[in-house]
């Protein structure tokens, strides 16, 4: 079946089983992908996906919802009486309704349609890629973890008030993890990941050249000394903090009592006046960019923090309607909708006369810390307190050298990180998560072994 | 010819498909397969939320998907897909052996498939034994309301889920498998506040094959204790950073082997290497106090199984016995690429995962002493009741996070602690555990890595560490 007939099959179900209100989201999905050791195949792997959400509401308007990966007549059957039995237990203390925006128009990025380049070309690639890792440095002696994989796509949102709409995408994935060793000292590992909308559109050099340059600066290692130090984050490890910490930005979790804000923060000053940070799911660097969110509402750019202050929060149905405004295309599809970022875009605002400029991460002589990726998230962020202590690979830059730090950790609370950021660098770097600026916070403490 | 034999044309469960899947394993075979493995799952999923005083989700879920495995010498392709047809399952097994590439003529034997190994029989009558949606609603408000027990309480959560797997695994060793497997998971989780101050507190039970369970589980008592653990923890300071001595709680604190040493165990490691083990069986890897053992077999356990998603009953490993590195724990690509004999070990989240090498319940054996006498021994250090999750890099360097963490000083416990982390390597951590208790216990988690999530249970008695870096400000 395709969308327009699953939409068709689920509309004369729940007719027959005198449903009046429905919604739901559907993928589709193929994927391919390999993975290699010394040149040889290590798994080959394709998976075809369907995932099908249906939500139902009952007389009383509550809502009901069910999952499931049968999209047969009967599995759609099923799903609805299964979903029409759990509205019983619909959440009587909050509502949910179709989003009002739902049959707004959306915006669809143009790109180029890929097709599947096959497992054998994959492999192929990720070969050649693994080779000209391991010849780029004779202390490289691994690829332990890598992987190439492309994947194409449809997702698609319908409900009973005609709200239909649909998009196929692809999306291929590169990533080499190296593993260095040399004799006497410990192993050293590190890595890069790139995105491109196909196999083809992979910058696959530069990821070789990358991992290979990321693992060889980190052979000259030592332990530091526990303190606290002037912090340079890389674009990458910044955009992990603040995506952990989303949840202050975040209706939901406002609602929930798990956030550090409350329904008064808009306009709570964070940071320095230098600092905007903005939503930004359909920005034409984003990949991994989805056109409306669980519930159909359309995706867009939205302030977070306009110059230091927060600005807007991201919201889905449910939590718009309470906050008495719309919502903003962050939903996902469920029982209790839940509410997440896209893709952040971190920037220096027009007012950045605070800031410490002299502090560039390839210029400064003096003592920093440079943080280049943050570890084990889902352990060492405690969101709803606000308090960090993460794991992280970077270096110790002092009278004009640099070294590869040895196991050790940055500890602290985002409010304070937020309030002590001194420099946002000018240039922006894109990651897989977003964009954003080399950010220069002072006074965090580290944890080290010497 | 069996394929003569057919009798349906889609796997349908509850029923004999073995002409179906016999043909399925031919068909693989004939085009020049060295082995062809099928696995098909059937899930009734439902999870329930319970937020302060109301029901706030009920969510259950339903599905199926086949994955289909072929291996040539050492390499294997992996296939999954929705469609339980003859056409759908035949296709699979085409486009793996497309993937590897097969040309040669040579043909392995297929003899059939064994003698069916049902272990669903006795318990297919599961289903209509758990607890229904409403039961489990009421049980987990009451739960919710026994955690309202002041003012600095503002946020109460109780969460249930429930997993019926109904599993086929068929291969061309002629392994013919069938099985069900319940797991119910319930957790209780608080935040505190008391002006600029916060803490929260968590606390999760699970176990497998237990349809009772859930209405057994005393929330009173795990109600007190996520409470307790909140309350102690509001006004803690933040721990002082360095190297110290530690002594890890039993239950959750085992998580501290799971992740610094068991993963390094899996032959997945040694396939990548990745593990500083790899050569080192038969050799001391720990403090001759250690003995750890990993097993499926305790009734009960959320990591017991009656069969692997490879079709072997599982094994009890002791992995390392007196701080001797004894045994790995092995899946069949495990066994076919590193020499190490499989453990019943081969697990997977569903269909759409290829099997690998997977902790299932792991623990360090109990020793000799109290407690108190571990404390007794240190003269400062930190006392990690309850940790939160962690993880193992690529170089074996691990952490994790103390969720409720009390200093010790002079033998005794002194004030709580909040915000530390220990860090450090499995083959310097490991000779460092010096002391092991006579207070053995297990408790259930969620283990992500290469085949996807699967349930586990980690475990110890309370373990002294003498020296590990803890990370704080």
């Amino acid at each position: 079946m395709n969308s327009r007939e699953i939409t068709t099959q689920i509309s004369k179900a729940a007719d027959f089983l005198n449903l009046k209100k429905w919604d739901y989201g559907a993928s589709f999905s193929n994927d391919y992908s390999v993975q290699v050791d010394k040149g040889e195949a290590k798994q080959l792997k394709a998976s075809q996906k369907q995932i099908l959400t249906i939500r139902v509401w009952n007389q009383s308007n509550l809502v009901g919802i069910t999952t499931t990966s049968d999209i047969s007549e009967s599995g759609i059957k099923k799903a609805l009486k299964q979903a029409n039995i759990a509205s019983d237990f619909g959440n009587k203390n909050e509502s949910t309704e179709f989003s009002p925006l739902a049959k707004d128009p959306i915006k669809v990025k143009e790109v180029k349609k890929r097709i599947p380049v096959g497992i054998k070309k994959l492999l192929t690639v990720l070969r050649e890629a693994e080779v000209k890792l391991l010849e780029s440095h004779e202390s490289i002696k691994s690829v332990p973890y890598n992987g190439l994989s492309e994947s194409f796509f449809e997702r698609v949102y319908a409900n009973s008030e005609g709200a239909f709409r649909s998009y196929s995408k692809s999306q291929a994935a590169l990533y080499l993890y190296a593993r260095a060793e040399e004799k006497n000292k410990k192993p050293r590992s590190s890595g890069s990941v790139k995105l491109g909308y196909g196999a083809d559109d992979i910058d696959i050099e530069s990821c070789i050249k990358e991992a290979s340059n990321k693992t060889i600066s980190h052979l000259n290692y030592s332990s530091i000394k526990t303190d606290k130090y002037l912090i340079c984050f890389s674009p990458e490890s910044f955009l992990t903090i603040i995506n952990a910490f989303s949840s202050m930005f975040n209706a939901r979790s406002i609602i929930d009592g798990v956030s550090l804000s409350n329904k008064n923060s808009i306009g709570e000053k964070l940071s320095t006046e230098a600092l905007n940070i903005y939503d930004d799911g359909l920005h034409e660097k984003n990949i991994s960019s989805t056109p409306f969110d669980g519930e159909g509402t359309p995706t867009k750019r939205l302030c977070l923090i306009n110059r230091g202050r927060i600005e807007n929060f991201i919201h889905s149905e449910s939590t718009a309607r309470i906050f008495k405004t719309t919502p903003t295309g962050h939903a996902g599809l469920g029982s209790k909708v839940s509410v997440s970022p896209d893709w952040i875009v971190v920037e220096k605002s027009e007012k950045n006369f605070d800031l410490k400029t002299s502090l560039d991460h390839s210029t400064y002589e003096g003592e920093f810390v440079y943080i280049e990726e943050l570890n084990a998230i889902h352990a060492g962020v405690r969101a709803s307190q606000g308090s960090f202590s993460l794991p992280f690979d970077g270096w110790l830059y002092k009278n004009g050298k640099k070294i590869s730090i040895e196991s050790a950790t940055v500890a602290g609370d985002i409010k304070y990180l937020l309030k002590n950021i001194v420099n946002i660098e000018s240039s922006q770097e894109v990651t897989t998560s977003g964009i954003s600026p080399h950010i220069w916070v002072d006074e965090l403490s580290i944890t080290g072994d010497a | 010819m069996l394929s003569s034999q057919i009798k349906s044309n889609e796997i349908v469960f509850g029923s004999c498909n073995k002409d179906l899947l016999e043909e399925i394993i031919f068909y693989g075979i004939g085009l020049g397969a060295d082995f062809v493995e099928i696995f098909i799952e059937n899930t009734d999923n439902s999870s329930v939320l319970a937020e302060e005083d109301f029901i706030t989700s009920v969510s259950p879920s339903f599905g199926k998907g086949a994955g289909i495995r072929i291996f040539k010498g050492k390499k294997d392709g992996f296939v999954s897909t929705n469609d339980l047809t003859k056409h759908g399952l035949m296709r699979s097994v085409s486009q793996a052996i497309e993937m590897l590439d097969i040309t040669d003529n040579k043909r392995e034997l297929f003899n059939g498939l064994n003698k069916h190994r049902d272990y669903s029989l006795s318990k297919k009558k599961w289903i209509n034994e758990v607890p229904s949606i409403h039961e489990i609603s009421e049980k987990l408000l009451v739960s919710t309301k026994s955690l309202k027990k002041n003012n600095k309480i503002i946020t109460r959560k109780g969460s249930y889920s429930r997993n019926l797997q109904e599993v086929i695994i068929a291969s061309s060793d002629g392994t013919y498998v069938s099985d069900i497997r319940l797991h119910q998971t319930v957790g209780l989780n608080v935040i505190a506040s008391d002006a600029q101050y916060r803490s929260s507190g968590s606390r999760r039970f699970g176990s497998s094959g237990m349809p009772n369970e859930f209405r057994l589980w005393d929330h009173e008592k795990a109600a007190n204790d996520v409470f307790e653990s909140s309350m102690n923890m509001l006004y803690a300071d933040y721990v002082d950073a360095g190297q110290m001595p530690v002594v890890l709680a039993n239950k959750f604190g085992g998580v501290i082997f799971h992740e610094a040493c068991g993963h390094l165990l899996e032959t997945t490691q040694i396939e990548r290497g990745t593990t500083p083990f790899e050569n080192k069986l038969n050799e001391k890897i720990a403090h001759e106090s250690v003995t750890a053992i990993d097993e499926g077999i305790s009734e009960g356990s959320f990591g017991s199984l009656s069969v692997d998603d490879e079709g072997m009953e599982p094994e009890k490993s002791v992995l390392i016995e007196d701080g001797i590195l004894k045994k790995f724990i092995s899946d069949r690509a495990g066994e076919l690429r590193t020499g190490h004999k499989r453990t019943g070990s081969g697990r997977r989240q569903n269909y759409s995962f290829a099997a690998a090498s997977r902790m299932r319940n792991t623990y360090i054996a109990k020793g000799e002493h109290s407690k108190e006498d571990l404390i007794n021994s240190i003269s400062e250090g930190l006392y990690c009741k309850s940790m939160g999750g962690g993880s193992v890099g690529a170089t074996g360097q691990f952490n994790f996070a103390v969720e409720e963490g009390y200093l010790i000083k002079n033998g005794k416990l002194s004030s709580p602690v909040k915000g530390a982390t220990l860090i450090g390597e499995a083959k310097e951590v490991m000779p460092k555990i010096s002391m092991c208790g006579n207070d053995l216990e297990l408790a259930p988690g969620f283990c992500g890595s290469i085949s996807g999530s699967v349930n586990v249970t980690v475990g110890q008695p309370h373990i002294k560490v003498d020296s590990i870096t803890v990370g704080g400000r």
